[in-house]
């Protein structure tokens, strides 16, 4: 009997965020059990569910798989969503690779001390927008199909909506001068798995709002 | 025509390193274009051969890699350094992540304050100690085989070689309370592709020393 999948984090978007979305996007449903207070995080390291001592966790087909990329990569591969051959596979990492570090850039905004914060945002944008969105961009124009890498639904295209949505709530105009990546998004969002988790009512998280900020850090530090 | 692999990178460890040692292990020779000034980059950054304006990247099989994660994968998939099926490499996957922040750390240690390091190499021991190698150590004594995964080399093996190596560069005696470890650390290390790369005169580079650091830091300015 399989069960659902099964996500342990806290009741954010953090570093699960990815892997909900890609759940959701190849229509899995999912359970998620959330850490609140250390004592949590304790008791899941206690009872030696946790490889390295950290979340994400993701109980998964009998295994308890953690680190970020071994569960995304568990769930791309096993749902086709990792093209269709090594080659593919190379295109797709290599546009993932890109994204989790803009990812990186765009989840660790609310955590930086205050005095830091106008340069990490400026530094955010200024990647978003002259490093990332560009290549994507350009991508999407010299091939002309509607999806990033071999004509179909990959994970690169799951996970490049997200960062487009999470960058557009720092600054909405943002995708201003990419018009590409503005037809990608609607394109992709109309997917009806996708469509689906980005209503009300879903469990996609939102962003982290300042008053969450010190309980998030007292469950890991 | 294929050519050898041509890696693009500082004469340095930095990111390409764990490259430079799943090629080797692999057995395939490989060329590298060394990048010695900030002009170099800027150089690549122009040509348009670096999606992302970084390095590592690596020209192999008419494509010009970035990204040490995308480029590894596609290395240990190429040469059967990944597993036999979905489960196995997840595990090689989890793995190699251990290993990879593990040896994130050690990497950084050369580019701190000097004020930091003292700190921030007990952090390392600390955690090679009780959040790492106790894994490894777990894993090798729950199945009683040679290698990490699947009873066959894999990249999981290689790149633990590789962070234990680099962890008895910081504490000789790091693995003193893991005896499986050194066991598979000298089995690792006698495989002949690479003993070879652990001989004076191969393409491993050496620990970073402060001289280096300048040198980096002017190239990439940081």
């Amino acid at each position: 009997m399989s069960a659902k999948p099964k996500l342990h984090y806290f009741n954010g978007r953090g570093r699960m965020e990815p892997i909900r979305w890609l759940l959701a996007a190849a229509g899995v449903e999912f359970e998620e059990s959330y850490l609140e207070k250390k004592e949590d995080l304790t008791k899941l390291q206690k009872d030696g569910s946790l490889l390295f001592q950290q979340v994400p966790m993701v109980e998964i087909d009998g295994m308890k798989l953690v680190q970020t990329r071994a569960i995304a990569n568990y769930i791309a591969t096993k749902y086709n969503l990792y093209g269709k051959d090594l080659k593919e596979r190379a295109l797709i990492d290599m546009y993932v690779e890109g994204m989790f570090d803009l990812n990186e850039l765009l989840m660790t905004h609310d955590f930086q001390p205050a005095d830091k914060k106008d340069q990490h945002f400026a530094n955010m944008m200024d990647k978003a927008t002259n490093r990332y969105f560009p290549v994507f961009e350009k991508v999407l124009k010299d091939h002309g199909k509607d999806f990033l890498v071999g004509n179909q639904l990959s994970r690169a295209d799951v996970q490049l909506l997200e960062i487009i949505l999470m960058a557009e709530e720092f600054k909405p105009d943002i995708l201003a001068k990419f018009p590409l990546l503005q037809s990608f998004k609607a394109r992709i969002s109309n997917i009806p798995t996708i469509k689906k988790f980005l209503q009300p009512g879903s469990q996609r998280k939102p962003p982290i709002r300042e008053e969450e900020v010190p309980k998030v850090m007292k469950i890991f530090y | 025509m294929a050519g050898k692999p041509k890696l693009h990178y500082t004469k340095g460890r930095g990111k390409m390193e764990s490259i430079r040692w799943l090629l080797a292990a692999a057995g395939v020779e490989f060329e590298e274009e060394f990048i010695e000034t900030k002009e170099d980059l800027e150089k690549l950054r122009n040509d348009g051969v670096l999606l992302f304006q970084q390095v590592p990247m690596v020209e192999i099989d008419g494509m010009r890699m970035v990204q040490t994660r995308a480029i590894l994968s596609y290395l240990a998939a190429k040469y059967n350094l990944y597993g036999k099926d979905l489960k196995e490499r997840a595990w090689i996957d989890m793995y190699v992540e251990g290993t990879t922040d593990l040896m994130g750390m050690i990497m950084y240690l050369p580019f701190q304050p000097a004020d930091t390091k003292e700190k921030n190499l007990a952090l390392i021991i600390e955690r090679a100690t009780t959040r790492y190698f106790p894994v490894y150590e777990k894993a090798l004594k729950d199945h009683g085989q040679d290698y990490l995964v699947g009873n066959k080399l894999s990249w999981a093996d290689v790149h633990l070689l590789e962070a234990i190596l680099m962890a008895e560069e910081c504490k000789p005696d790091v693995l003193s309370a893991f005896p499986l470890l050194q066991a598979f650390k000298g089995r690792i290390s006698n495989i002949p592709t690479i003993k070879k790369f652990l001989q004076p005169g191969s393409q491993r580079k050496p620990p970073t020393d402060e001289k280096f650091v300048a040198v980096v830091r002017k190239i990439f300015n940081i």
